[in-house]
């Protein structure tokens, strides 16, 4: 095996302006009648740190606010799919991203919405394979009662004061 | 009857939401003993906080109250949980990678024995109808046989391998020794035992579903199955019982309807009432029943939807169940940590 980082060199990208927001909430309100919207969960993701590099996924283009899209076709459930681009296409890492963004957004939304993660269509090699595992909650489950894969995650979710 | 008339208007009508565990409810079993005359209704429910509960009726006020808590042997999320057809035996699955095996020794449950084995997760546990066999499955990919000894003491008699992938759920057949299991492999496989006394695969539904496929559910008969699967569909399958029964193990389960278009989000679970009611818990926080459509098509039985209740609970349904004594009672339990008890109910015109 290969030692060293998978993708040594990323291109590095600036941060998008971020949005005012009303300061009058800290954490999401359950019963708000306000709808959250897209910008809303890019702002709860753009700041995780990539596992190997210390750059957020929103400078490393792995995550921006048009990969984030509400479905909205049912009036009872709530459902947002995100989608991330992984920085090369063979990257091992894409599970521990996208397991990232599942737990900073368990952590940060309202419980009644739904999340659906994927890697963009046509960045990875096994992109049906990381989906798949992606996607399965009982999977998820399970691996986030891995005291490891846990201390790696919090890492990368980890405030960093530049 | 009015399960045949279109035009009979049900509803779902809630009993009572149990309440307790402190994180995700992923499964519940009744006891099969129970909710008779003599003995009140039962139900074990297991969850993410490393605990099972058990949960009883109380006669007089026919309330539902929390009388025991097995905690401090799991030391993982609890998967799954299920009686022994007696009733006096509780088996658990657990991510811990272990089966615990709980009986009750005057009101106190205690774990009289622990099953290990899998080199990870287990994710369920099935007995046999006459409660000789255990069979445990897990994300190790292999689905394990245990013989139930005297004394509470459990013999592995077959480590499984066939899966590629995760296996989800194990069910014995209701009356033959026959073990099905199903997969993230989007497979289905059943097992039987020959001759030698070796256990083999007799056959894998392989062309059936496009995705996880996440539980099984027998009819009353045991000659039809429906699985619900990750491809949004529930599928009916049967097989000639006469031909199994005389040992025929050429006996092939073979599709025979797609429910489709009903779900949008993952099916977890999946229960075939005695009566012939097929209730769905899905991740959509909805349960929906459906039932055998009366309207005589060529190429066999269709199946309708008689109810979809909607937010059935606050986050996703990740079990429903039958009641084995009370008609049309069911229970459900789901990610927002609560179980409740229904009926199904016709609503009055």
């Amino acid at each position: 095996m290969v030692s060293g980082l998978i993708n040594a060199n990323p291109v590095v990208y600036e941060k998008k302006e971020r949005r005012q927001r009303p300061a009058s909430i800290p954490d999401a309100d359950e019963y708000s009648a306000e709808a959250i919207d897209q910008l809303e969960v890019f702002d709860h993701v753009r700041d995780i740190k990539d596992p190997e590099h210390p750059y957020s996924l929103e400078e490393l283009k792995v995550i921006s606010e048009d990969a984030i899209e509400v479905d909205d076709r049912r009036s009872y459930v709530s459902c947002f799919r995100v989608t991330f681009t992984p920085t090369v296409e063979h990257c091992s890492m894409a599970t521990v991203i996208g397991l990232c963004l599942r737990v900073k957004l368990m952590r940060s939304l309202p419980s009644r919405y739904k999340v659906d993660i994927r890697v963009a269509p046509g960045t990875h090699a096994t992109e049906a394979a990381v989906n798949k595992q992606l996607n399965d909650k009982e999977r998820i489950a399970a691996a986030l009662e891995n005291p490891n894969l846990v201390d790696m995650v919090d890492e990368c979710l980890a405030p960093s004061y530049a | 009857m009015d399960l045949d008339d279109e035009g009979s208007n049900f509803e779902l009508k809630e009993i009572q939401t149990l309440s307790g565990h402190t994180d995700r409810v992923w499964s519940l079993a009744w006891n099969p003993a129970t909710g008779t005359d003599d003995a009140q209704p039962v139900i074990a429910s297991c969850s993410g906080d490393k605990t099972v509960r058990i949960w009883e009726r109380s006669a007089l006020t026919r309330s539902w109250d929390c009388k025991a808590v097995l905690e401090e042997t799991h030391t993982r999320t609890v998967r799954s949980c299920t009686w022994s057809p007696s009733g006096k035996l509780l088996a658990t699955a657990s991510f811990d990678a272990t089966t615990a095996i709980w009986e009750n020794v005057g009101g106190d449950f205690q774990c009289v024995s622990t099953l290990e084995g899998h080199e990870n997760e287990v994710k369920s546990v099935s007995w046999n109808a006459s409660e000789s066999l255990l069979a445990t499955c897990s994300r190790d990919k292999t689905v394990w046989i245990w013989e139930v000894m005297p004394g509470n003491e459990f013999e592995c008699a077959s480590v499984l391998q066939g899966h590629t992938q995760d296996v989800k759920m194990v069910k014995w057949h209701p009356t033959m020794d026959i073990l099905f299991s199903c997969s993230y492999d989007n497979t289905i496989k059943v097992w039987a035992e020959d001759d030698t006394g070796d256990w083999h695969c007799i056959q894998t539904i392989v062309s059936g579903h496009s995705s996880t496929v996440w539980a099984i559910s027998f009819n009353a008969g045991g000659d039809k199955m429906v699985t619900c699967s990750d491809d949004l569909t529930l599928k009916v399958w049967e097989a000639d019982i006469e031909g199994m029964r005389s040992g025929n193990d050429q006996v092939l389960w073979k599709h025979l309807s797609t429910l489709s278009g009903y779900h949008d989000r993952t099916i977890f679970s999946v229960h075939w009432s005695r009566e012939g009611i097929i209730a769905s818990g899905a991740a959509d926080d909805a349960i929906r029943f459906f039932v055998e459509s009366k309207d005589s098509v060529v190429d066999g039985p269709s199946y309708r939807l008689l109810l979809k209740k909607e937010k059935a609970h606050d986050m996703d349904v990740n079990v429903v169940q039958w009641s084995p004594g009370e008609n049309r009672v069911m229970a459900s339990a789901s990610d927002d940590g609560t179980i409740k008890i229904w009926e199904l109910a016709t609503s009055s015109n």
